[in-house]
């Protein structure tokens, strides 16, 4: 069982925000957790380098939801630097904790909104982020 | 909030007859059953009517019952017991991938002492076939354990079938755990050796268990220390939890035909209700040889941990097998065994009722389970359906 959910966790899980495709979306990030075998992706708008709109879909447990919520809810309004350095450890300091076998939900968050910059830039300027990819170990259980 | 509890396989809440049963033993009746004054003499004789009214349940002998502190325990008495009793004659013992951990852990430990243990394979279904049994039986066996039901997926394997296999030539052991109270349990009609029952399936309570040890069994003791129970298992007995289980065992005898005919009638329900009104669903387990209480759904394209969550806000107590929520890596070890897709094993969700669940519950549940694949399935990557 889930033990030790915060109430925020619970918050963004209950009533996730920006769930949903996007239409036309600038950048998608689509990635796989290692751990579980969950699946994330994550769309942007990018206009005049700022983050206008992010939405996500989630195949996977609470704390992926709610970190999939709480991750497009920071980025948005961000200028696409400042989104890249938006952490997993922000996004779970944000939603107050979450349960240590849980953190690797939120890398999984973090490397979605990556891949999603990277498709982006890829598409834009034909240069991908400089060696990123997404995590191979999971920083959970 | 309404709260429905359709969690019974993980425990049930003490029957209010047997919190009853209980209650002078905690107080005025406090003996210890091991003083020869009044006050041991009064619990020694509770004890005693436990010890009888579990054994009738099962068609054992009073003296071929011992209290244990739970069914795990008494999983680890067998294990343990059978094995270091009998290494003369071998050291070879044979289970199921798809027992309880209470069983297989023991078992992991004992191939460290220089056991060897075969884990046999099920079907897809969760059976194991007795050929299978046939074949892995070896000089060098010593015990055979293939638990009653599966708490998971409740399947009921074919005990019977596996005994006449085995007959004398090693002692045969099942974790009945999940099927005493649920299902008519005969140890003879069964043929096996020893059994493994726990209080608090069967609306007794926590921390008392029971096992049967068919007279003439070579058993070496588990928790040593005092003489009581025979010399079979040390520790002043804990009389109000075996009163309770006793109390718990005659309230199963009486109440097991409109238990079973309840419970099968509202599982039913459940299994066709959702497979009408949800596309892309799967029953895990057998569709026939199932415990009454038990209803195991794979739904796709949605994770377990979610549904279980959604359901808990809808104050409905469900239990998934998903990766997820197990705090490790990997789904159930059961469903892995019955073969089930990764993607499925994710999407699992047990239901269990019990004896105080209506139609009307059945009929909530339904109502909000829909809706909650419904959400998930909209925020899922993987579905391309509706949306
Ligand atoms: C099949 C099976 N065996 C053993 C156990 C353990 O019983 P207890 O909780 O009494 O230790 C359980 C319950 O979780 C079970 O379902
Ligand atoms: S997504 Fe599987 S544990 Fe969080």
């Amino acid at each position: 069982m889930p033990e030790g959910y915060s109430e925020k966790v619970m918050d963004h899980f209950r009533n996730p925000h920006n769930v949903g495709e996007m239409k036309d979306p600038d950048g998608i990030g689509h990635v796989g957790n290692p751990v579980c075998g969950d699946i994330m992706e994550m769309y942007i708008k990018v206009k005049d380098n700022v983050i206008t709109d992010a939405k996500f879909k989630t195949f996977g447990c609470g704390a992926a939801i709610a970190t999939s919520s709480m991750m497009t809810d920071l980025v948005k309004g961000k200028t696409l630097e400042e989104a890249l350095k938006v952490s997993n450890r922000a996004v779970v300091e944000a939603l107050e904790g979450l349960p240590p076998r849980k953190l690797h939900c939120s890398v999984l968050a973090e490397d979605a909104l990556k891949g999603a910059i990277n498709d982006y830039l890829l598409k834009t300027t034909g240069k991908g982020l400089p060696d990123w990819k997404p995590h191979e170990e999971s920083e959970g259980h | 909030m309404k709260r429905i509890y359709l969690d019974y396989a993980a425990t049930t809440p003490t029957h209010p007859e047997v919190v009853a049963a209980m209650q002078p033993y905690f107080s005025e009746k406090f003996g210890n059953p091991s003083s020869l004054h009044a006050f041991g003499q009064e619990a020694r004789s509770a004890v005693e009517q436990a010890r009888e009214q579990v054994a009738k349940l099962i068609n054992a002998r009073p003296e071929e019952i011992v209290f244990t502190s739970s069914g795990t325990e008494a999983n680890n008495f067998v294990l343990h017991g059978i094995s270091f009793a009998n290494k003369d004659k071998g050291n070879h013992i044979i289970t199921s991938q798809i027992e309880h951990h209470a069983i297989l852990e023991p078992c992991h430990f004992l191939e460290k002492q220089g056991f060897n243990a075969t884990y046999l394979p099920v079907d897809k279904y969760g059976l194991v076939n007795p050929k299978d049994v046939e074949k892995a039986l070896t000089d060098k066996t010593i015990l055979v354990s293939i638990m009653h039901a599966n708490n998971e997926i409740g399947t009921i394997q074919p005990i019977e079938e596996i005994s006449e296999i085995i007959r004398e030539k090693t002692y045969f052991h099942t974790d009945a755990v999940q099927t005493v109270g649920s299902i008519p349990v005969d140890v003879n009609k069964l043929g096996v050796d020893l059994l493994s029952l726990s209080g608090h399936k069967l609306y007794g309570p926590k921390g008392v268990g029971a096992l049967y040890i068919k007279k003439g069994t070579r058993m070496e003791s588990f928790i040593k220390g005092g003489g009581q129970e025979r010399n079979r298992r040390a520790s002043t007995e804990n009389v109000p939890g075996i009163v309770g289980l006793g109390k718990a065992a005659e309230l199963a005898r009486k109440e097991l035909n409109s238990r079973q005919k309840h419970l099968t009638e509202l599982r039913d329900k459940l299994i066709k209700g959702v497979k009408n009104k949800i596309p892309e669903v799967v029953l895990n387990g057998h569709p026939e040889l199932r415990l009454p209480k038990n209803v195991n759904l794979s739904v796709k394209y949605v994770e377990g941990e979610s549904m279980l969550l959604n359901l808990d806000l809808e104050g409905v107590a469900a239990s998934t097998g998903s990766a997820c929520s197990s705090g490790s890596t990997e789904p159930s070890h059961v469903l892995k065994a019955i073969g089930l897709a990764p993607d499925l094993a994710q999407g699992s969700i047990r239901f269990s009722l019990g004896r105080l669940t209506t139609e009307d519950d059945i009929n909530y549940v339904l109502d909000v389970f829909v809706k909650i694949v419904d959400k998930l399935r909209k925020m899922s990557p993987i579905y391309k359906g509706g949306a």
